[in-house]
């Protein structure tokens, strides 16, 4: 898989919850389209989305086929200590996009 | 619905302008025409926020993969692009403002992409196929280093190259742009300058400006060039498409441009 | 488009001829299937797990005009303290007639802070999109919007 982008504020007081946004690159093939030669392109879209904090699941997604290229998420948590954030996108083909960000709770 | 390019075709192209520069006077940016509108403001709001914000732009993904190639070495030279040109953001600060320009070694002249891809070739020794590749121009590393190398100069206004070189194929675009094709037979015009901002299907025609290319188009959902867009819009009007690289596009694209003079660089736009 | 002179007639309707033609290729190269309501009704009762759902503070955000059917920003809001011992469980999407129902499945938990999730979803044409959240006490709450979308001019093929 290609690149991701995610935006998360650097610092946050203690119990604030904080805004994260979260996008990666992928084509999201449904499956359901037919190719130039009539036949169906393979499924392969991005199934799973996690992000950990500090190495605890805080949120989770599962998408289907109807969730848009390039996949987007905008979710919450909230600052409980400094850590790092860790976003994991995972695909049919097993494939894994990781990201992370370092947040410095007051 | 008035026609935004008729005053400009003399004024700006005049040998007296490109004189006047190589002097060092200074001459000022073009202000719009009156009516000139960039395609952004003819979008629903929920669209152009996806534009506005890095985070949720997808030319953005693109942009930071173009961002890696500019720094990797390539090819037996083992050249990156930052090697001869440093950080984009200061190098390339006005550059896709100002293309299409004249290149010396073909005689004729290029797009930013073309450009790009003939440093790469010439430079870097890499062969990405040669021009007359069906998808040169959307290939991915194409359309990555495109893409950043664009939105560096996010922001700067679009301004025609005054090389006096450029004049006759800019007519031959400005004449092109008028011409009805395709079984549907209709021109640019009739649709860009004639119905813009008359709706077509659930879509608002817009004014059909180059200022955000490569960009993300939400019907492709990825990032493409001007000459895929084109290819859509000949493709519309039941035309048989131009070969890929054709002069036709070059010498549209450099009319494109000056109707579009005074908008601001919005690669990577976001459009539907 | 003003008077009716022959030439703006012969415009008109080769504008109307390629909207035609635009739609019908649009249709064919999308879904070559669709799902049912009953369809969306059985998956939601499986996420529910049978439980009916009700309406409650659970809000479905979708723009008034959705310019391209592919893109779709989508919001949902549930009104709730999101502590440990009243917090929203899961939250899902349902689609009345994409190919298959299901959209997507967010899990939040106490930490969320709140129960606030976008993403952007394809949809294949105007239709039904329906929010149904899990709630710790054991309920489903439940809202839908119609979503009307249209379709671009001069596509690919």
């Amino acid at each position: 898989m290609a690149g991701a982008l995610v935006k998360v504020q650097a610092r946050a007081r203690r119990g604030e919850v904080i805004d994260i946004t979260a996008m990666v690159a992928h084509p999201m093939e449904t499956g359901f389209r037919t190719g130039e030669n009539g036949q169906i392109l393979p499924r392969n879209i991005v199934q799973l989305f996690v992000c950990r904090y500090d190495g605890v699941e805080v949120f989770r997604a599962e998408f289907h086929p109807a969730i848009t290229a390039n996949p987007y998420i905008a979710f919450t948590t909230v600052a409980t200590r400094t850590g790092t954030l860790e976003f994991r996108w995972i695909d049919d083909r097993g494939a894994e996009v990781i990201e992370r960000a370092a947040l410095i709770v007051e | 619905m008035r026609r935004i390019s008729a005053w400009r075709g003399h004024w700006l192209t005049a040998p007296t302008v490109w004189l006047a520069l190589q002097c060092g006077v200074a001459f000022g940016q073009p202000t719009p025409a009156p009516g000139l509108r960039s395609g952004f403001d003819t979008m629903s709001a929920s669209t152009q926020a996806m534009q506005r914000d890095d985070a949720a732009n997808p030319g953005m993904l693109t942009v930071k993969e173009g961002a890696t190639l500019w720094s990797r070495p390539e090819g037996a030279s083992q050249r990156a692009c930052a090697g001869c040109h440093g950080e984009a953001s200061v190098s390339m600060k006005t550059a896709a403002a100002r293309y299409p320009r004249w290149d010396e070694r073909l005689s004729r002249p290029v797009g930013l992409s073309q450009r790009i891809a003939l440093c790469r070739q010439r430079y870097q020794g890499l062969d990405g196929g040669s021009p007359s590749t069906p998808t040169l121009h959307d290939s991915p590393a194409q359309l990555a280093l495109t893409t950043y190398v664009a939105h560096a100069a996010r922001g700067a206004t679009l301004q025609p190259d005054p090389d006096p070189r450029l004049v006759p194929w800019r007519e031959r675009g400005r004449i092109r742009f008028d011409q009805r094709l395709g079984q549907l037979d209709l021109s640019c015009a009739n649709c860009h300058e004639e119905r813009a901002g008359l709706r077509l299907g659930g879509a608002t025609i817009p004014q059909g400006h180059p200022n955000g290319y490569p960009l993300y188009r939400l019907e492709w959902q990825a990032v493409g060039s001007l000459q895929r867009r084109l290819r859509n819009c000949l493709t519309g009007v039941r035309a048989e498409l131009w070969p890929p690289d054709a002069i036709e596009y070059i010498e549209l694209e450099l009319h494109l441009v000056n109707r579009a003079a005074g908008l601001p660089v919005e690669t990577p736009a976001v459009r539907p | 488009m003003t008077n009716d002179s022959a030439a703006q007639t012969g415009r008109r309707h080769s504008l109307r001829l390629m909207l035609a033609g635009v739609a019908g290729l649009a249709a064919g190269a999308r879904a070559p299937a669709r799902a049912t309501p009953s369809e969306m009704q059985a998956a939601i009762a499986a996420f529910s797990r049978g439980a009916m759902p009700q309406s409650g503070s659970l809000r479905l955000v979708v723009p008034e005009l959705v310019e391209n059917g592919n893109s779709v920003p989508v919001s949902v809001m549930v009104d709730s303290p999101m502590t440990e011992r009243d917090h929203v469980r899961r939250i899902a999407l349902f689609s009345e007639k994409n190919p298959q129902p299901q959209v997507v499945v967010f899990h939040l938990g106490p930490r969320s802070g709140r129960a606030d999730v976008s993403t952007r979803i394809r949809l294949a044409d105007s239709q039904r999109l329906v929010a149904i959240a899990e709630l710790t006490d054991g309920r489903f709450v439940q809202t839908s919007v119609e979503v009307i979308v249209t379709l671009a001019a001069c596509i690919e093929n």
